[in-house]
């Protein structure tokens, strides 16, 4: 994914599983992690086959994580500086 | 009550059914999930970036928000709407946490999602919708991948491959299920709206200046990568959307946006118990509706693509439609008047329509394809339910939707059957005979998912007032 405009907001840096990482502060957080290379978002639940964001309107719940400890939709969650973002069941 | 009316969805329909309503004299709710007005077709561009090219759905969403501000409408945006009972009581998650709302009328104009008829590979990361390519393409400025691959079906095919390349991207190909000869048959349909086929014939200006390879009447068999998407597997189709004889190619992509139209997201008027009937043009069960909107339930009216798919254009006039006809069964416009404002904009629809008819057509779900899924293919993405499964369920007995939802879980994850259940509906038929006697999902609160800790909100429980036991 890649972000073809220019993008006048400000990086922030949020981290992910530990690793900090820079996003733009206000993009949803699918996007800003497709951007950061992550498209692998969390295991599927029988399966545990790798999924990531696939609807980005906030339907399909594939983008499901944890947000400061909380469950929450990333397509659906701006980016804040400082949020800590948790991946769930990707090794 | 807290208002005259509350509107559900602010979209193209919602907004244009709240602004009549209100004009007409109702205090007029209009509450949407996403930050701001417009619905997914004219959704709002995230502040902070410059450069994304200036559309027309653009400047029909900047002319309508415009409009809501200036009205009297009271727009409530960021609202997850979980529940709606009674006659009517909505509850919707907001900002500031739960809020309810009431009034004696109530419009669902809550659009449409996607539909993707499954295949192997589907699930993996990389794989997004056709819809959610337009919402990163238009909203955000983003390119889905390097090399990107559309596929599937319908307008949106074109619009969002010359997206990509207007924002400068790089389209590895299009693979749509139609052959030439479906769009030639639509074309004369198509023509009666010239300012609309002159968009799309832009768009496939855009698409051939890029030398972008083109496959009719192919589609995508399977998706392969390890962790995320590196390759698929393309073949050609017949008309009827099964895999006819022909070799298979292999096109490298990082990022495959595929849909194969859209189903109306027709759930309050389930949940309100309202009558449907099956319409495959229209995208699935729709709510029984008279010329102006009105459902089976008292004062309870639909809209837009929600109530069955017709598209952005009709979907303004219906939302009109619906608003005044609100305000009329709340008595504020007379009989008179209501006819005189209503019938132009009933002739408005009747013009749209063949138009409309067509997109339709060529985005309705073909049997044969879906009839062609492997057993061995996901189905129901939340809870890894294989077609295999689904077949077995009904050996044992499913013999309509919620039947099979208890026998396998397929529709009972976190989306709440939305990605699977047209699909999952159209296998059952085709054992059980229509898609009738499959039926469809009982709706019931929540409408959406809601985390109990946002509903909550911050609390101690130390704060927590116990009563005085009672005297022994």
């Amino acid at each position: 994914m890649k972000r073809l405009v220019q993008d006048e907001r400000p990086l922030v840096a949020i981290m992910v599983d530990g690793d900090s990482i820079s996003a733009r502060a206000g993009d949803p957080l699918a996007t800003a992690l497709a951007l950061a290379g992550r498209l692998r978002l969390r295991a599927s639940p029988n399966a545990g086959a790798p999924r990531g964001a696939f609807c980005h309107m906030g339907v399909c719940q594939e983008c499901l994580l944890h947000v400061d400890g909380a469950l929450r939709q990333a397509c659906l969650t701006p980016v804040r500086a400082g949020m800590a973002v948790e991946l769930r069941g990707v090794p | 009550m807290t208002h005259d009316l509350i509107v559900l969805g602010a979209g193209p329909a919602g907004a244009n059914a709240a602004l009549a309503a209100a004009q007409a004299g109702l205090k007029v709710a209009l509450l949407d999930e996403q930050d701001g007005a417009g619905g997914q077709v004219w959704r709002q561009p995230l502040p902070g970036l410059t450069g994304l090219p200036v559309s027309a759905e653009a400047r029909s969403g900047d002319a309508l928000r415009a409009e809501i501000s200036a009205s009297s409408v009271d727009l409530r945006l960021s609202r997850r709407i979980w529940s709606v009972g009674g006659r009517f009581r909505v509850d919707a998650l907001g900002p500031q946490g739960n809020e309810t709302v009431e009034a004696p009328s109530l419009i669902a104009a809550t659009g449409a999602h996607e539909r993707v008829v499954p295949f192997p590979g589907w699930t993996l990361p990389g794989v997004i919708g056709l819809a959610a390519a337009t919402v990163l393409i238009k909203s955000q400025g983003v390119t889905p991948g390097r090399k990107v691959v559309v596929a599937g079906c319908g307008p949106l095919l074109v619009a969002v491959a010359a997206g990509i390349l207007k924002l400068g991207g790089d389209v590895a190909g299009i693979v749509d299920l139609a052959g030439r000869r479906d769009w030639l048959a639509a074309l004369p349909s198509l023509a009666t709206q010239p300012e609309l086929l002159g968009r799309g014939l832009g768009w496939a200006v855009k698409i051939g200046a890029g030398r972008v390879p083109v496959y009719f009447g192919h589609a995508v068999k399977a998706a392969q990568g390890e962790h995320a998407l590196e390759r698929i597997v393309i073949a050609p189709v017949g008309r009827d959307g099964a895999y006819a004889s022909g070799p298979d190619i292999t096109l490298e992509t990082d990022a495959l946006c595929i849909g194969h139209g859209l189903v109306p997201g027709a759930e309050v008027t389930k949940l309100l118990r309202a009558e449907h009937r099956f319409d495959r043009l229209r995208g699935g069960f729709v709510p029984v509706l008279d010329a102006y909107g009105r459902t089976t339930v008292e004062r309870l009216l639909a809209c837009g693509d929600g109530a069955g798919l017709r598209g952005a254009i009709i979907a303004e006039q219906a939302g009109r439609l619906a608003g005044l006809a609100a305000a009329h069964d709340a008595g504020v416009v007379p009989a008179d008047r209501f006819a005189q404002i209503a019938d132009p904009i009933l002739a408005a629809i009747s013009r749209a329509r063949p138009f409309s008819d067509a997109m339709a057509g060529i985005m309705a779900l073909r049997p044969a394809q879906v009839a062609a899924i492997a057993p061995e293919t996901v189905v129901c993405r939340c809870e890894d339910v294989t077609r295999g499964e689904i077949d077995a369920a009904h050996e044992a007995g499913a013999h309509d939707l919620n039947q099979l939802k208890h026998f396998t879980r397929c529709g009972m994850g976190p989306c709440q059957g939305r990605m699977c259940g047209d699909v999952a509906a159209e296998l059952l038929a085709s054992k059980v005979g229509s898609r009738e006697q499959a039926g469809y999902w009982t709706g019931r609160p929540p409408l959406r998912p809601v985390p109990f800790d946002a509903l909550m909100g911050a609390f101690d429980y130390s704060d927590i007032p116990i009563p005085e036991p009672a005297p022994l």
